[in-house]
């Protein structure tokens, strides 16, 4: 359902990208500026073009600077896919984010509805509440839910990684703002169709704010696939390890095999590097929209 | 489905619940969970981190009172104070470093428009990157001759080699630089978004008045851009606060660098609740962390009320 608000939100965003820039100078100091600009961007990427080449080098070419291989090989990937634990962290990397993305924007865009959306005694106090706890910090939690996971034999398992992310009190907020932009008009008339309150916001709210949920999907999904404290206190046998804690159980090791290392790091990179190449104007209006709200 | 027709809730004619009624009874319906899981997973935590933090417990025996030793123990100790130093380097040293480069890449990168998607993706890319992974990319960079990177290239050109990560004048700058990094891609969309935000009129009104391009970015761009970077150095300040993956993953033999150089606070945290499993100790750093963490925000708030 393409609504005119879905419009708004999108030019809203897309504009704030793409207002016209100062009228343009063909000349000597704009051409120094991109070029510049453009080594500088280059630099930023250099250690991840580095990453990747190594990782395609043979164990006795590791340590020459030259960023092309002489001979590119994929025999690291096959080598250390098939050692079992970097895929089997892979996997729970996976199942982790993508549970807890989607549990966070179930939740968080059913509390920003009823917040944004229903009139009743305690909503100012329970919105305030939910807020405020994005004043603690993970680390002040960390010990309580260690104890609490300690008495609930939630130790090691999936669930005592995931419980903490089931919900995100930034996601609230953002989407909260968001369903300010849904008309009550569109609410209302669904109601009198004969929808009940689940239905109006699953059928006719969601829909309308699409472009907040693929932000917020983002967000939550690079947090989960990136977060360490937790997972690394949380877990202890390395079948459960996540990637992160996983890649970095290797510093114990006194003998590292930079190649390797090096593929571990890619494999718990590129997914999320080609996720952006595909999706590069999508999350940038994301990080844009979510920046701006928050 | 047909009980809630308009009909059927006729306010006060009907036996059942009248419309305002039914739909906070949703609303609660809706909220039971959240609102549970928030009281359960959120707020109980950080009361009890709080009474831990006056409290004694090694994981195994009983939970003992022990007044306000924890606090008293952690002031006096110097590694504490070696611990709080560096955090605040890190803050002083990230924060600024991180937003000059940041706006000034923005700022200039706003003016160009040839590969414009290109280049912006190239300064965002790292952004999309795990703390840990990089830190081992970060980490082999920094290793000696023949491995590390950065060491081969300076002996091609003939210079000593440097220690970068067991030193204990190199080793915190060494960790900050792929921190300062990985955030820069964020902080330039942010401040990007921020400048094509500023109504173009005032630029125009400038170039009629013929004023200089030094005088527009600071008489109108900077001053038009305060909440942006207001929330800019809020956002970074909290993060360098509270750093932990890097410098956890890039010294992990010797966690905190040599002599404790490089331990920000969340470290000194993890290794007292998960190394020494003294909790009650550890819960008492997490509430200056949060103290910390606290007295920021509230900076934040009156700037931002100041506007």
């Amino acid at each position: 359902m393409t609504t005119s608000d879905d419009l708004t939100v999108r030019a809203s965003s897309d504009a704030l990208l793409k207002a016209a820039a100062p009228p343009r100078k063909r000349n000597l100091a704009q051409f120094i500026r991109w070029a510049l600009l453009f080594a500088g961007g280059i630099l930023m990427v250099m250690p991840l073009a580095y990453m990747i080449s190594t990782s395609m080098k043979w164990p006795w070419e590791v340590y020459e600077i030259g960023l092309i291989p002489n001979e590119p090989t994929l025999e690291n990937y096959t080598y250390v896919l098939e050692d079992g634990r970097f895929f089997s962290w892979f996997i729970n990397s996976l199942i982790i984010a993508a549970i807890t993305t989607v549990s966070s924007l179930f939740f968080d865009s059913l509390v920003g509805y009823t917040l944004c959306k229903f009139r009743f005694r305690g909503r100012y106090i329970i919105f305030i509440a939910i807020l405020s706890t994005l004043m603690i910090p993970t680390e002040m939690l960390v010990i309580p839910w260690y104890m609490m996971s300690q008495s609930l034999g939630w130790l090691d398992t999936y669930w005592g990684i995931m419980f903490p992310g089931l919900m995100t009190a930034f996601g609230v907020f953002l989407m909260k703002q968001f369903f300010e932009t849904v008309p009550d008009d569109f609410l209302e008339a669904a109601r009198i169709d004969g929808l009940n309150e689940f239905q109006i916001w699953w059928q006719v709210a969601m829909p309308m704010v699409k472009p907040a949920l693929a932000a917020l999907a983002i967000f939550i999904f690079l947090g989960n696939w990136t977060a360490f404290l937790w997972p690394l206190i949380v877990t202890t046998s390395p079948d459960l390890y996540t990637l992160p804690v996983g890649l970095s159980s290797f510093g114990d090791e006194a003998d590292v095999a930079w190649e390797l290392i090096m593929t571990g790091a890619a494999i718990s990179t590129l997914p999320t590097l080609i996720f952006f190449l595909i999706f590069q104007r999508f999350i940038i209006r994301g990080v844009v929209m979510a920046g701006l709200k928050g | 489905m047909a009980s809630t027709s308009p009909q059927d809730a006729a306010p006060g004619r009907q036996v059942g619940l009248t419309i305002a009624q039914k739909r906070t009874f949703w609303a609660w319906g809706f909220l039971a969970v959240p609102v549970l899981f928030y009281v359960v997973i959120r707020f109980y935590p950080t009361g009890n981190a709080m009474v831990l933090s006056f409290q004694e417990w090694n994981l195994l025996g009983d939970r003992t009172w022990a007044g306000i030793d924890n606090y008293r123990v952690l002031f006096s100790d110097p590694v504490f104070w070696q611990v709080f130093r560096n955090t605040f380097v890190y803050l002083l040293l990230g924060t600024p470093i991180s937003l000059v480069i940041a706006f000034v890449i923005a700022y200039h990168l706003d003016q160009v428009r040839f590969m414009h998607g290109t280049i912006r993706a190239l300064y965002f890319v790292p952004f999309m990157t795990s703390a840990v992974a990089m830190a081992w990319v970060w980490r082999w960079f920094y290793q000696d001759v023949p491995i590390g990177l950065f060491n081969n290239a300076l002996a091609t050109v003939g210079i000593a080699q440097i220690d970068f990560l067991d030193s204990t004048t190199n080793a915190l700058p060494s960790i900050l630089a792929p921190a300062i990094w990985a955030g820069l891609g964020f902080q330039i969309i942010i401040f990007m978004a921020g400048l094509r935000a500023i109504p173009r009129t005032f630029y125009e009104a400038a170039k009629i008045d013929g004023v200089s391009t030094w005088t527009v970015l600071w008489e109108i761009t900077l001053p038009l851009l305060r909440p942006t970077i207001v929330f800019v150095v809020v956002l970074s300040s909290i993060g360098f606060l509270r750093i932990f993956d890097h410098v956890f993953n890039m010294t992990t033999q010797n966690p905190g660098g040599p002599l404790n150089s490089t331990k920000p606070l969340v470290l000194m945290i993890y290794q007292t609740a998960f190394d020494s499993f003294d909790m009650g100790y550890a819960a008492a750093q997490t509430v200056v962390l949060f103290v910390i963490l606290l007295i920021v925000s509230l900076i934040q708030l009156r700037l931002l009320r100041d506007r």
